[in-house]
């Protein structure tokens, strides 16, 4: 085994494991934390395959901003574990039947479509074809992105949009009972709307 | 005050697009940043404190000592009016006829810890003999350290009996 | 023989980026120890006080007595404390500061890794920094903790947004993610005018704000406001744990000023790079002085060093929720205008900075 391949291992199996964990511990603080290691080590996995864009992107995007505020909100929130833990049995067996159709669909793709190009597929991409020293990936896939996929990533744009739209309407509403500040007009005081010096003649002994 | 209020309003409008460039250009941050830009470089005032000490004050309230006549009679004569005039209940004395005749305390004690140094029984003292020095370092390091006895009261005034004359000195005009 | 030969190679190839990585940790280090002396000297002196000046000539040998001291104290774990959690979350602060160094490029040959994404791996690597903070204060079992954890991670995401938005501007007009080649792409014949801080002002100043909010320093300090949560998400932190939180805070700030030296001061350019003849440069030591190199970039890490000091040392604490008003409603609607003008500007080849051939 090279040392690439003992690190590909390594990685793959945190990755499996720390996906394992997410939805078998009981603290959803804990489980969210080993999503971020499920997420750190597959970009170390994608990192392994030179696709160093997409690796990036995910520790960026993932990591760095969906999970903080994931996080954030399991941690503000005081979840009921054992409310969360009755259903386990009844969904038992309808979960073990989506995850062996899955796994199922992908034993048949990799192992039984011997004639389709699927196989040799995966095969080529690791390991992946030298590459000039200015290659870059960002590159490529931005090229890629803007020309032969434009029309499917505006439409995920704009969806993104609505949603992001739509989650701001939901939530923005003034409320009539609560009072709020304008920090605009608190930033513009000065100090004679608050301050008035008084001339006074001083007293005098009588 | 309404009237005041609304003018202070219309004022804050006149100024709107100078207001509104003094916020574009950070202009009062920037002036905060220049004051303390210019003290950076201005005259510090700091005392190197263990090597330089500030001058104090001849009414100075600091550590108690009682004083001795110059022929080395001890001063206090148990009148217990700074017993009596202590804020904190700090002084404790207790008194006896000396084979002369004369009233002396067998006891006399402050406790530095209740202490709360105002003065009081220096200022109701007959004979100037509860005194607070101009000492301000002195620390205690087990229970009953600062705990201050007769002899300790005694010591301390006849240590630094010329200083606390000097000081009385120096303020008397002024009693 | 052979073998001889393949075992030094091997070990060389190993040994090449061990040693570039000492030979960057080991400054920084003692960078950031001396920017604790720095900062103690320089807010005194803002203060009208001294600073420490007992130990070592002007107070210089502080910092090794306060590292001295920490090493000896006792980390306590808090009752109910999640221990691995606790005594990770600062090595995590301490990597994400300090993993970022390895694409800062120190002059046109010096950088540890050349890469490609260098400001894509940059942004990746400090955004995991707020998982320092989050798990600190989780694991903590402390609601001081928390609660500045909180407030710290909803303050790092606010800012991270506008800091990646103002960054976006720079590989723009740069047209690279590579940290030396955005620097090459300031190079011009007008010296400092040529750097993007001025074609990029409004994002300059959004990129250096956002920093200093990034990094959690005053007056973006919620997060350890220590009038209101005594010390935030460290509190319960004490010796060599506590330290390194402090380390990884400081090497935070010599990141952000790096990286605001890389962006939009031009690196390791000089500023009168361009403007003077080669022959000025082939003055001994004037022209080595005036010409570009490290010591270029250190005296603007310095500088923006300074500003993050001064700043602390000039302003009181923003209240929560300005800060959260000034992050989403000020920083990224300008950020967003000033990428569209960047644009056009690009679009347009305006020179100085675009267009002309170097």
């Amino acid at each position: 085994m090279t040392g690439v391949q003992i690190l590909f291992y390594a990685f793959a199996t945190m990755m499996v494991l720390s996906a394992l964990m997410v939805i078998t511990v009981r603290n959803p603080v804990r489980s969210a934390l080993f999503l971020v290691l499920t997420f750190v080590s597959t970009s170390a996995v994608w990192l392994i395959m030179e696709a160093e864009f997409l690796a990036i992107v995910l520790v960026l995007v993932y990591v760095g901003a969906v999970m903080v505020l994931f996080l954030f909100v399991v941690m503000m929130l005081d979840v009921n574990t054992a409310r969360l833990k009755e259903g386990f049995i009844s969904y038992l067996p309808v979960g073990i039947g989506i995850a062996g159709l899955f796994g199922g669909m992908l034993t048949y793709l990799l192992y039984n479509m011997q004639a389709s190009d699927v196989q040799t597929k995966m095969r080529s991409l690791y390991p992946p074809a030298p590459k000039p020293a200015d290659f870059s990936n960002t590159e490529q896939l931005g090229e890629v992105l803007y020309t032969v996929y434009v029309y499917p990533f505006e439409i995920a744009a704009v969806i993104l949009l609505v949603a992001m739209v739509a989650a701001i309407a939901l939530t923005f509403r003034r409320r009539s009972n609560r009072k709020y500040q304008n920090p605009d007009e608190q930033v513009a005081v000065k100090r004679d709307d608050r301050v008035r010096v008084v001339k006074m003649d001083s007293e005098e002994k009588k | 005050m309404s009237s005041n209020m609304n003018h202070n309003v219309s004022s804050n409008k006149s100024e709107g697009f100078k207001g509104f460039l003094k916020s574009l250009f950070l202009l009062e941050l920037m002036k905060g940043l220049s004051i303390t830009g210019k003290f950076f470089f201005g005259k510090k005032f700091t005392l190197h404190y263990p090597d330089e000490k500030a001058p104090i004050s001849p009414r100075f309230r600091g550590l108690h000592a009682l004083r001795r006549y110059p022929n080395g009679e001890e001063r206090c004569i148990a009148c217990k009016l700074c017993e009596v005039v202590c804020p904190a209940l700090a002084i404790t004395i207790e008194s006896e006829q000396r084979e002369d005749g004369t009233r002396r305390t067998t006891r006399y004690d402050i406790d530095l810890t209740k202490c709360i140094f105002c003065g009081f029984c220096e200022e109701s003292c007959p004979v100037d003999s509860i005194v607070e020095t101009g000492i301000y370092e002195y620390h205690g390091e087990v229970a009953g350290d600062l705990y201050m006895t007769k002899e300790k009261l005694l010591a301390v005034g006849d240590k630094y009996e010329k200083d606390i004359a000097a000081a009385r000195a120096e303020d008397s005009a002024y009693r | 023989m052979d073998w001889l030969i393949d075992q030094i190679q091997y070990w060389y190839m190993w040994a090449m980026p061990l040693s570039g990585i000492v030979s960057i940790m080991i400054p920084l280090f003692l960078a950031v120890a001396y920017t604790t002396w720095l900062e103690r000297r320089v807010i005194g002196a803002m203060q009208v006080r001294i600073g420490p000046n007992i130990v070592g000539w002007k107070g210089l040998l502080q910092p090794i007595a306060d590292v001295a001291k920490l090493a000896f104290k006792e980390i306590i774990i808090p009752s109910g404390a999640n221990k691995i959690l606790f005594l990770v979350a600062p090595v995590i602060m301490l990597i994400s500061a300090f993993a970022a160094w390895a694409v800062i490029p120190f002059n046109a040959q010096l950088v540890l890794a050349d890469v490609n994404a260098g400001l894509l791996y940059v942004l990746a690597v400090t955004s995991i920094g707020v998982y320092g903070v989050i798990i600190a204060g989780w694991a903590s079992n402390s609601k001081y903790a928390l609660l500045g954890a909180m407030r710290s991670a909803a303050q790092i995401v606010a800012y991270e947004i506008a800091m990646g938005f103002a960054l976006v501007g720079v590989l723009l007009a740069a047209g690279s993610l590579n940290l030396g080649g955005i620097i090459t792409a300031q190079q011009g014949e007008y010296g400092l005018l040529n750097w993007f801080w001025l074609p990029l002002l409004p994002l300059f100043l959004v990129y250096f704000i956002s920093g200093v909010a990034e990094t959690n320093r005053a007056p973006f300090d919620v997060a350890e406001g220590e009038s209101e949560i005594v010390a935030g998400f460290h509190v319960e932190y004490s010796g060599m744990a506590f330290s390194v939180f402090f380390v990884a805070e400081y090497a935070n700030i010599l990141l952000i000023s790096a990286l605001a030296s890389i962006m939009f001061m031009g690196g390791w350019l000089s500023p009168f790079d361009g403007l003077l003849s080669q022959s000025t440069m082939a003055i001994p030591i004037l022209g080595y002085i005036l010409d570009n190199g490290m010591h270029w970039f250190f005296a603007k890490i310095f500088f923006f060093v300074f500003m993050f000091l001064w700043f602390r040392a000039t302003f009181p604490r923003y209240r929560y929720d300005q800060i959260m008003r000034l992050g989403w409603k000020v920083f990224i609607p300008i950020t967003i205008v000033w990428i569209l003008v960047v644009g056009f500007m690009v679009l347009g080849q305006l020179s100085p900075w675009w267009g002309a051939t170097i």
